[in-house]
């Protein structure tokens, strides 16, 4: 019976987030585009840009090998895994054993690590030059994320998504300013990684500063189709990471419990949307940084993210 | 077992002596290399015996030094270290093979002293054997890298090395003598028997560290490796960074965690730690600046030394603060990545090798496209590259994992300094990670993918068979031991408790690989089918919607004007260059660690040539190590010098205050135990 109930938590919450994600990408959208007096786009418009371009055969460059026909399905293909371990509206998922946030960050890295080879696949200037900066960024964002999951670690006995969120939403810890200070870490780690404003501009097309966008560049129609799936639910997981574990509330337990499982929808919504609101209101808040400013801002989430453990540290000696 | 072992040393040796009349006949390379292949696959047989059970307890040679016989024996560590060295010796042997072309005697001849070496050095169950072995795998080798010596910076490379193989040697001779004491009996057993203690433990620690860390190319003694590894013919090249410098850890986990006792204290695995976290950044950050295959190759096995170092540190400190559990995971953590980075990193040699054959240059900038001509080496390098750049479900990511769980646990030794030091190094590793990603991502971007940089490249063919399959092998090896991390671990269980004191019992399942009771897992076979499961139905459902092939036409490339007809793989200017995908990283870290400079050559106003970007870097080790003890050799020759103006009595006081002075110090050991 468990094994059933976890196998249908499962396909819920896939099908939950797959939902998600474009509505994800297109709100933000949609709540910039108001907050700066816009009408924008319909939220829906995500989704409809992707059943248009799947529907589109895609234009490859004559000296494309086969890296720019397989990194998509690769991206998608990781996007998809992690975002089926991250639990939504209920823990206990017949995943929850591998969902191992080490093993997420990798799975995000194969992704990037697709993205990049399919940039420098044809040889264009700008894939290569996106493709060198994305890595580059990675190699700042990894640490401050290590470090962010060492607090989470330290206080909850595991890098395991699924305990750890167990363990937060019980309260027994308290409020921590240690994972206050990895949150702002995380947030910081989010921003960079999805390639949003001030590391990078989503809406941005043909600019110098450009970094995700210049390496799908040469991509069109289905294999465009799937680098936008693979960006959204990147952001879906990330946002769905960050409620999971600092916002925990309303999720249902382990098991059958349909009831528990529509508040946990409920709650799941909600937090995504108030996460939505936030990011964008950030978003239009500040403006993009330079492209070796980048450094500084997640060497401050790396710092921080290093206060944190030290101050659960000298707290635990103290107590 | 051991007679087996002895004879096939044995048989290496003989085929060295019998290389040069063989090479005379012309059958000699392949006699050589077919033996070598041999030779190595039964040291894997039977070390895999050993690890399943059939340890071979150490036995006296009927040779051996007046005061003693050498003792040769395989227990679980060897044998782990054993398995490695076999298995990358038959790729590297199957490559050689396979390749052909002329051998020059002397490299025929020093191959297989070379594998006799490390074989020897893992085999011996008394110091001067393992010594023994040690300087016979330090010389072979240094035959081998000077192999192409019509090359000057092949000689000059191989100077260097001899330099610091002399050096390790000098450290680890007295570290020996150390911990021999004055009873003088070298056998594993007897030095177990009186661990170090006091000064003499930290001087131990500091002259291992200095003498097999220089060999194992540990910060700030690795100024040899990014230039004596590529000098070497390929598949001496990936014998080196594979398994050679394996050796050399093994040295040190033999020395400092088996051989000095459990009892040290928790300073003892700083060394390692610190040595370790640093190797580790700059190797990887040198790797994204290097601008040579095999040099940035090299310089990825410092990262990877790093790691592992950092694995046998946490491992010693854990014990020392009585955390045996997790002693294991971090030694079992360094064991793994120990094997998985032998293979993957042969395979990206020989695959590199390969590409210097194919394209006749390694240079990256004369490189580009091959994955249209070559692809058989372009998969299997691709296999290699997301392994190096620790992908789940390869193998790179499973022992990185452990090692990075054991990272985060390394709070709970309970000394805040450590704790510090902890977080500190958890940064500083998941630095290496990523940039090790980077920089397997630009290797991989500028050999095998954009366009040809140079006519030559696009006449590239992917080797003969045998050379195929020794890519195939460690590319095979590399995928299966990345899903059977715990069976792996399993099999290294008794290397686990000689190095740990605990092994993972009950935390290394065939599928699973966990921490403890409710603690972190990692399955990587479950995590490998996830994987595909959800590639096959992206493809699946996007294949339903969307028309089937694909259309191809002119890559559109941002706006830039068609190359004119004499450059028929279009401008490589506006394709991006090796000092162009290296420029973030070299802006945003290397000119902090690395004095990277760079600087743009603008041509002046009217003349349509372009403009060129020049980047370099120094490595702070031959500015602050080398060019010191450079400047100090010169004084101390000028100084000798003034020798040979002495009187004969003077000489003869020389010899005379020397003995004095020996005598002397032995009395003030013996007086001090």
């Amino acid at each position: 019976m468990t094994a059933l109930a976890a196998v249908i938590t499962q396909l819920l919450h896939l099908a939950l987030v797959l939902a998600a994600a474009p509505l994800v990408v297109g709100g933000v959208r949609w709540l910039k585009a108001r907050m700066m007096g816009r009408r924008g786009p319909h939220p829906l418009q995500p989704l409809r840009d992707l059943s248009k371009l799947l529907s589109k055969r895609p234009v490859l460059a004559e000296n494309a090998s086969w890296i720019s026909r397989a990194a998509p399905y690769a991206a998608a293909g990781t996007a998809v895994a992690a975002v089926a371990l991250v639990p939504s509206f209920a823990r206990g998922m017949a995943f929850a054993p591998l969902g191992d946030l080490l093993l997420i960050a990798g799975l995000l890295a194969a992704g990037r690590v697709a993205m990049a080879l399919a940039g420098l696949d044809v040889g264009t200037a700008f894939g290569g030059l996106g493709a060198a900066r994305e890595m580059s960024f990675a190699a700042f964002a990894e640490p401050a994320l290590l470090v962010a999951v060492l607090s989470v670690a330290i206080l909850a006995g595991t890098t395991g998504l699924d305990a750890a969120a167990a363990l937060f939403q019980d309260g027994a810890l308290g409020l921590r300013v240690s994972l206050a200070l990895a949150l702002i870490a995380l947030l910081a780690v989010a921003v960079a990684e999805n390639a949003r404003i001030p590391v990078d501009n989503p809406a941005t097309h043909l600019e110098l500063t450009m970094v995700h966008e210049a390496m799908i560049l040469e991509a069109s129609g289905r294999h465009l189709a799937l680098w936008e799936a693979a960006a959204a639910l990147r952001l879906t997981l990330w946002l769905a990471l960050l409620a999971a574990l600092f916002v925990p509330f309303g999720t249902a337990p382990a098991g059958f419990a349909p009831l528990a499982w529509a508040v946990g929808v409920l709650a799941w919504v909600a937090k995504m949307a108030a996460l939505c609101l936030a990011l964008a209101a950030f978003e239009s808040a500040i403006a993009k940084m330079r492209v070796f400013r980048v450094p500084e801002f997640l060497g401050v989430a790396l710092l921080l993210g290093v206060l944190g453990a030290i101050l659960l540290f000298v707290s635990t000696r103290l107590a | 077992m051991l007679t087996a072992l002895t004879a096939l040393l044995g048989g290496l040796i003989l085929l060295a002596l019998l290389a040069v009349p063989l090479a005379r006949l012309g059958v000699g390379a392949r006699i050589v290399h077919g033996g070598c292949l041999l030779a190595c696959l039964g040291f894997a047989a039977i070390a895999l015996a050993a690890l399943a059970g059939a340890e071979a307890a150490p036995a006296p040679l009927p040779l051996g030094p007046p005061w003693g016989p050498m003792w040769l024996g395989l227990d679980a560590l060897s044998a782990w270290f054993l398995l490695l060295v076999g298995l990358t010796g038959a790729c590297s042997a199957l490559f050689a093979l396979g390749r052909g072309g002329d051998h020059p005697p002397r490299v025929l001849a020093a191959f297989p002293l070379f594998l006799a070496g490390m074989a020897l050095t893992l085999l011996a169950a008394d110091a001067l054997t393992l010594l023994l072995g040690f300087e016979a795998m330090s010389l072979a080798s240094w035959a081998l890298v000077a192999a192409d010596h019509d090359r000057e910076e092949n000689r000059r490379a191989a100077r260097l090395y001899l330099v610091f193989a002399a050096f390790g040697a000098a450290c680890l001779v007295p570290a020996i003598g150390l911990m021999a004491g004055a009873s003088g009996d070298l056998a594993f057993a007897a030095l177990r028997e009186a661990p170090p203690q006091g000064w003499r433990a930290a001087l131990v620690l500091a002259l291992v560290v200095a003498g097999a860390g220089s060999k194992a190319g540990l910060v700030p003694l690795h100024g040899w490796l990014p230039l004596a590894h590529p000098a070497a013919p390929s598949h001496v090249s990936a014998l080196m960074s594979g398994a050679m410098t394996k050796v050399a850890l093994y040295v040190v986990a033999r020395l400092l965690l088996d051989l000095a006792g459990p009892a040290q204290p928790l300073w003892w695995g700083l060394p390692l730690l610190v040595l370790g976290a640093a190797s580790a950044v700059l190797g990887a950050l040198r790797a994204n600046l290097e601008e040579e295959g095999k040099t940035l190759l090299a310089c990825s096995t410092i990262e990877n030394v790093g790691l592992i170092a950092i694995g046998l540190g946490l491992a010693a400190c854990f014990r020392a603060a009585d955390l045996g559990p997790l002693a294991a995971v971090a030694a079992g953590g360094a064991l793994l990545h120990a094997m998985n980075h032998a293979l993957f990193k042969t395979l990206l040699f020989l695959g590199m090798g390969e590409v210097g054959h194919g394209a006749a240059t390694r240079r990256l900038d004369r490189l580009g496209g091959l994955v249209h001509v070559m692809p058989w080496t372009a998969g299997c390098m691709l296999v290699g590259a997301l392994a190096a750049a620790s992908l789940p479900p390869l193998s790179g990511f499973a022992g990185e994992w452990l090692l990075l769980q054991a990272l985060l646990a390394a709070w709970r030794v309970g000394e805040l300094g450590f704790q510090v030091l902890a977080v500190a190094l958890a940064a500083l590793a998941a630095l290496a990670a990523a940039l090790a990603a980077a920089a397997m991502v630009r290797m991989f971007g500028l050999v095998f993918l954009g366009r040809f940089r140079a006519p030559r490249t696009a006449g590239a063919q992917d080797g003969p068979l045998a050379a195929r399959l020794s890519l195939l092998l460690p590319a095979g090896l590399t995928v299966l031991f990345g899903l059977i991390p715990g069976p792996m671990l399993a099999l290294a269980e008794g290397a686990l408790r000689i190095l740990a004191r605990a092994d993972m019992a009950g935390r290394a399942g065939p599928v699973v690989l966990r921490l403890g009771d409710g603690a972190a897992a990692y399955l990587p076979a479950l995590v490998a089918l996830l994987l595909l499961a959800c590639g096959g139905a992206v493809w699946w459902l996007v294949r339903r919607r969307s028309p089937a092939g694909v259309a191809h036409g002119p890559a559109w490339d941002c706006g830039f004007a068609a190359a004119p007809p004499h450059l028929p793989f279009g401008d490589p200017l506006t394709q991006p260059s090796p000092a162009g995908l290296g420029q973030p990283l070299r802006r945003m870290l290397g000119a902090p660690l690395l004095g990277a400079t760079e600087a743009v050559h603008m041509p002046p106003p009217g003349d349509p040539s372009p403009a060129r970007l020049a980047a370099g870097f120094r490595d702070p080790s031959f500015a602050l190590l080398l060019a010191p003890l450079d400047r100090l050799r010169d004084a101390v020759v000028a100084q000798a010098e003034r020798l040979r103006g002495l009187s004969i009595r003077q000489a003869l006081m020389l010899p005379f205050a020397t003995l004095v002075g020996l005598l002397a110090l032995i009395a003030w050991l013996e007086g001090g135990r």
